[in-house]
């Protein structure tokens, strides 16, 4: 019994992170209605410049705000001068420039910083009181995940900007037509979801260890949330965040083996397609021809 | 100088033109109907005083060129469009759509006020704020539409059909909430229709838009006289 609370709370842990990763996703497919293949290559490389900072002396919150200051920045940037050029562009043209950002970050990375995997240091102190069955960065993570989409919700939910940002991402037109000026609420989209991208990225690095290849699995595992819970639906990423960061735990020690974890990812980005494309709470889009 | 003004505007959609130099002008706290059949050009006309067609020619609104300026800036000079199709946002509540509409305000108290008055127009609107506005008729949908624009405090209101799809009860209300505002609070109005007879009574003035250009324009009075509109638009 305590195994297994074990394995569900290291799970939510991880959870957590791919429920942000997910949650990224889905805000850019609610823009452009694609997946942001390179997402977790954008948080890798973030997770990097964290590395950098932390090396160059300075305090680990100091390096995490930072970091995620240049990841909006790096995620505005990259709208503007890669992704808005081919705004209406075929979807292929579009995918393959994610690809090509996905492989780009990926090199250059590795050129810089070389494959060799390097540990990164988790800012949550050693004893937090229940080491019994969770580590501290564990609850630490699950804390900064919860902070992060706490955040989130209230932007959207309550501030004119967050209410202008869902606006242009649903109905573009109408959305000039009282101002909005919807390219920049795109660029913005982007800087957001570089941004919580970082954060998951610096959550999970000192789990998994920093190299270029590090957020590859991350990635699926998030995808995988991000179609359980209904790509369309961000309540859903995080809700299937948590749950594939459970199920992969629990069925990787109790049932399937370490070796196959990934496959769980794989096994339900498949299964729901084939039986629930919409997801859990995702909507179903039927359009009259 | 006249409030709103469009000279030989021509436009298109890719190869096909739809405006071929048409020219109006309306007053300062008016009502000016654009009449016409279906394909004539008068939704294009509206888009392209939004900006949101490729125009050539000149458009003035208050003294200030418009052409070849963004929708976003348009409406920040006070010009809000009621869309063909309404434009809801479906997926948001329907004050979420309200306060849309103010978005490029920045008196935040008066805005509030604003929803207060808007509520006043359309009572149900208020029982419905929480409501996700995809759920609402279409003939709600068409009030809302005309409250998400009131909610700019615009100085020109241009209404894309604003009787197409409703009952005629609901039409005769809605013109009449329409000529309220325009006598109220002094909001000059472009109005597009197909519904000749409505837009007649409830405009000053009226142009006559056949095949991308301005075939007859007047006093509403005068073009309502007119035998061939009557015969073709009017149906008596």
């Amino acid at each position: 019994m305590d195994a297994l609370l074990h394995q569900v709370l290291a799970g939510l842990a991880t959870g957590g992170i791919y429920a942000s990763v997910a949650l990224a996703l889905v805000m850019i497919y609610q823009a452009t209605h694609l997946v942001n293949f390179a997402q977790g290559e954008l948080a890798m490389f973030s997770t990097y410049i964290a590395w950098s900072l932390i090396n160059a002396g300075m305090p680990y919150w100091g390096a995490f705000f930072l970091t995620v200051g240049f990841s909006f920045v790096l995620g505005v940037l990259i709208e503007r001068v890669v992704i808005r050029p081919v705004e209406n562009a075929p979807v292929l043209a579009v995918v393959v420039v994610f690809i090509a950002l996905l492989v780009i970050l990926n090199s250059v990375t590795g050129w810089i910083y070389t494959f060799t995997i390097k540990t990164f240091p988790s800012p949550f102190p050693n004893d937090l009181g229940f080491g019994k069955y969770m580590s501290p960065h564990e609850a630490g993570a699950i804390g900064v995940t919860l902070v992060v989409l706490l955040l989130l919700y209230a932007f959207f939910r309550f501030t004119p900007l967050g209410l202008a940002m869902r606006a242009a991402a649903q109905n573009p037109e109408s959305s000039r037509l009282v101002g909005i000026r919807v390219g920049w609420m795109l660029a913005l989209g982007w800087g957001l979801a570089a941004a919580i991208g970082s954060i998951a990225g610096m959550m999970v690095a000192p789990i998994v260890f920093l190299d270029p290849n590090m957020m590859g699995g991350v990635l699926l595992y998030a995808f995988a949330a991000a179609l359980v819970g209904g790509i369309d639906s961000p309540g859903g990423a995080v809700f299937g965040g948590f749950l594939v960061g459970v199920l992969e735990n629990v069925l990787g020690a109790f049932v399937i083996g370490n070796e196959l974890k990934l496959a769980v990812a794989l096994v339900l980005i498949i299964g729901v397609l084939v039986v629930k494309p919409s997801g859990f709470s995702g909507k179903v889009h039927v359009s009259r021809v | 100088m006249a409030f709103l003004e469009a000279a030989a505007l021509h436009a298109s959609y890719g190869q096909t033109r739809v405006l071929h130099g048409i020219s109006f002008s309306m007053e300062e706290g008016t009502i000016t109907a654009l009449l016409g059949a279906n394909g004539a050009g008068k939704t294009t006309t509206l888009r392209a005083l939004c900006g949101m067609v490729r125009t050539e020619g000149e458009m003035r609104f208050a003294g200030q060129r418009i052409d070849g300026r963004a929708t976003e800036d348009i409406v920040r000079l006070g010009i809000a469009h009621v869309p063909d199709g309404r434009g809801t946002f479906v997926n948001l509540t329907t004050e979420e759509n309200l306060r849309l509409g103010a978005y490029t305000r920045k008196d935040r108290a008066a805005v509030e006020t604003d929803l207060e008055r808007v509520y006043g127009y359309f009572p149900w609107l208020k029982e419905r704020r929480a409501q996700q506005a995809g759920t609402l008729s279409g003939g709600e949908q068409q009030m809302l539409a005309v409250s998400r624009a009131l909610m700019l405090r615009p100085k020109l209101m241009l209404l894309d059909e604003p009787s197409f799809g409703l009952a005629p009860l609901i039409v005769r209300e809605l013109f009449a909430i329409l000529r309220r505002v325009n006598e109220k609070e002094r909001v000059s109005m472009l109005v597009v229709e197909q519904n000749a007879a409505m837009a007649l009574d409830l405009a000053d003035h009226a142009y006559l838009i056949e095949t991308g250009r301005v075939v007859l324009s007047g006093p509403s009075g005068d073009i309502k006289k007119n035998d061939a509109v009557r015969r073709s638009y009017l149906g008596y």
